[in-house]
């Protein structure tokens, strides 16, 4: 009995151990790629050809790569026209959620199942991408900012999220104030909304970062290169080796920081939503638990 | 309260007609405030739907689908006669089934890893740090893949230290499937893994007291009180996953295949991409489309009524 303690000790320590072994490798794992390309955007292009790949501190840093990225007319419009979207969707996204949620979790309301599954039936079924494509065009939201805003200004999987929210909160609150005769848009503006501002932020990042991702909608829509946002710039830097950066560039900063650009545009594009994610972090699990099981 | 008990009687007593009535008149601001939502899913959902039509027709954009010629299910055995049917099922099926045998398990593991882990500040920058790959675009991500696989890449470089020669990995066929899911893993593991923590933090601890009490060690705590713990929700995930199973990575694949690699990449969704975008023939990509959305929800009652019968939990 007593030997078989110290067996199990020993095993229990060894398991210890060579777990914090597999995860400091993992941390690694994670960490490296997104490190040198940190490092890689600070330095010259010779500097990560040399490198072969074993890039662990800028030298010497410069921010050459930053400067020459930020001041490309295509990558600073692919940045003006990813922010134009946010502000354009956004508020829309939060006030469709919001409807949508308000509804889901309303009592004694007739009709509430039909609609509702009416709702959840367009998480399992589709019309597919050509029909959608075809709607879309047919409806003019096609080479202009309001295809990438209006086609994905509502998802029901946050919508549910919020429904969860405001159903966590008591009903005799909604009662009380229907009896000093609050409105259903008095009820969600000013009772709701303030009560689930942890939820609506998380909303509000699920939203944001799901637009400034997003690429494969303005890769079909939008046939002006001006009007594209970041990703579908980076994806035709690159992903497609087109020369888009080079034209009309200085020959001798083509030579310095053509692969550099690369690397400085995928951190702009990037920190941004690595730096939001922390302070969110503790919201996640709430989020992923309602939005994989309930959903 | 009362106002509402009142009003609820009222509803019951009465006829469904004035029932309607009434409800309307009690909730007319809800159902108003929920009409753009509805027309929102008409409009952008229901409408497209209307337009699987056109997979049953000959579609002429300029005619639409009430000119257009109806042709039954020509569009249908035209894919099956294809030679490329055959590939792109294949590949779908493939690519899918590899990334569950391997994709689905791995989140779970590092849940379980993670749990063990003692020193909570630790514990919290593993979780921070593997949480991090997820919040990268696909396109980034792409790029990322590109680079450090070309035959000067880091990847590369790294296998030439193994006297391998050093190529272009992603032009290579036998190497996409690999990349595929790896980088997959690489990018989405630590995501995954948080509903897992999540269902394992719920497990009771008294049930490790009795376990431990029983004499059990930490392995058999694993086998016997964890993974039971969180038995519910894998099953409940694994459903969902199956539900997917030919919606393998598409925007993935888009960005990272090469005419090199169709042979091997090239799936149903890509397939139809480039019929109905690129050659815009759009009845024939859609009847393909909808093909592959009507195997994904077989596959997905399917798989919950195999769940169903062998472990009693099941979505619906």
């Amino acid at each position: 009995m007593n030997h078989s303690k110290v067996d199990e000790g020993i095993a229990s320590k060894s398991f210890d151990v060579l777990n914090t072994l597999f995860m400091v490798f993992l941390i690694i794992v994670c960490f490296y790629p997104i490190w040198y390309v940190l490092v890689a955007s600070f330095s010259t292009s010779s500097q990560v050809t040399a490198s072969g790949g074993a890039l662990l501190w800028p030298k010497p840093l410069t921010l050459g790569a930053f400067s020459k990225a930020l001041a490309h007319p295509l990558i600073a419009g692919g940045f003006k026209n990813i922010f134009l979207i946010l502000l354009l969707s956004l508020p829309l996204n939060m006030i469709m959620t919001l409807l949508c949620g308000y509804f889901m979790a309303a009592r004694n309301v007739m009709w509430k199942n039909i609609i509702v599954s009416f709702f959840i039936f367009t998480m399992f079924f589709g019309g597919g991408l050509i029909p959608s494509y075809l709607n879309q065009k047919g409806l003019g939201l096609y080479n202009n900012i309001w295809a990438l805003v209006i086609p994905g200004c509502l998802s029901i999987y946050n919508a549910i999220i919020c429904r969860s929210a405001i159903d966590a909160i008591p009903e005799s609150l909604f009662e009380s104030a229907r009896m000093d005769g609050a409105t259903d848009m008095t009820i969600l503006f000013r009772i709701i909304v303030p009560l689930i501002k942890p939820t609506l932020a998380v909303l509000l990042l699920y939203y944001g970062v799901g637009h400034w991702n997003s690429w494969f909608a303005a890769s079909i829509y939008i046939k002006d290169n001006a009007l594209l946002p970041i990703q579908n710039v980076l994806r035709a830097v690159l992903l497609a080796n087109s020369n888009m950066l080079n034209e009309g560039a200085d020959p001798e900063n083509i030579n310095t920081f053509a692969e550099t650009i690369k690397y400085a545009a995928i951190v702009l594009s990037t920190l941004p939503i690595l730096c939001i994610y922390p302070f969110l972090q503790k919201y996640f699990v709430k989020g992923v638990m309602v939005g994989s099981v309930k959903g | 309260m009362l106002q509402n008990a009142v009003s609820e009687k009222a509803i019951k007593k009465h006829s469904f007609g004035n029932r309607v009535k009434q409800d309307f008149k009690l909730n007319k601001l809800k159902y108003l405030m929920v009409l753009p939502v509805i027309i929102y899913f008409i409009i952008f959902a229901y409408k497209p739907m209307y337009g699987i039509l056109i997979a049953f027709q000959d579609f002429k954009p300029q005619l639409g689908i009430a000119g257009s010629k109806w042709v039954g299910f020509e569009n249908f055995t035209r894919f099956f006669s294809d030679p490329s049917a055959k590939r792109v099922i294949v590949n779908t099926f493939r690519i899918s089934v590899w990334s569950i045998i391997i994709g689905f398990p791995a989140p779970i593991l590092l849940a379980l890893l993670i749990n063990e882990i003692k020193n909570k500040f630790f514990k919290r920058v593993v979780q921070t740090v593997t949480y991090m790959p997820y919040f990268i675009s696909m396109v980034v991500m792409c790029s990322l893949i590109k680079v450090f696989t070309q035959s000067d890449g880091f990847i590369s470089h790294f296998l030439g230290n193994f006297g391998l020669i050093q190529t272009n990995l992603l032009a290579n066929k036998t190497l996409f499937l690999p990349i595929y899911i790896i980088s997959g893993i690489w990018q989405t593991v630590g995501w995954d893994s948080i509903i897992y923590l999540a269902a394992l933090s719920g497990i009771d601890q008294e049930q490790y007291e009795a376990a431990r009490i029983d004499g059990a060690g930490r392995f058999k705590q694993m086998i016997h009180v964890t993974i039971p713990g969180i038995r519910a929700t894998i099953i409940i995930l694994f459903i969902l996953r199956m539900g997917g199973i030919l919606n393998v990575g598409f925007e993935k694949i888009l960005l990272l295949y090469s005419p090199s690699t169709y042979q091997v990449a090239d799936v149903i969704s890509t397939y139809v991409y480039r019929m109905g975008i690129l050659n815009a023939d759009f009845s024939y990509s859609t009847a393909i489309g909808l093909f592959n959305n009507i195997v994904n929800i077989l596959v997905l009652l399917l798989t919950n009524k195999i769940a169903k019968m062998t472990t009693d939990s099941g979505l619906f």
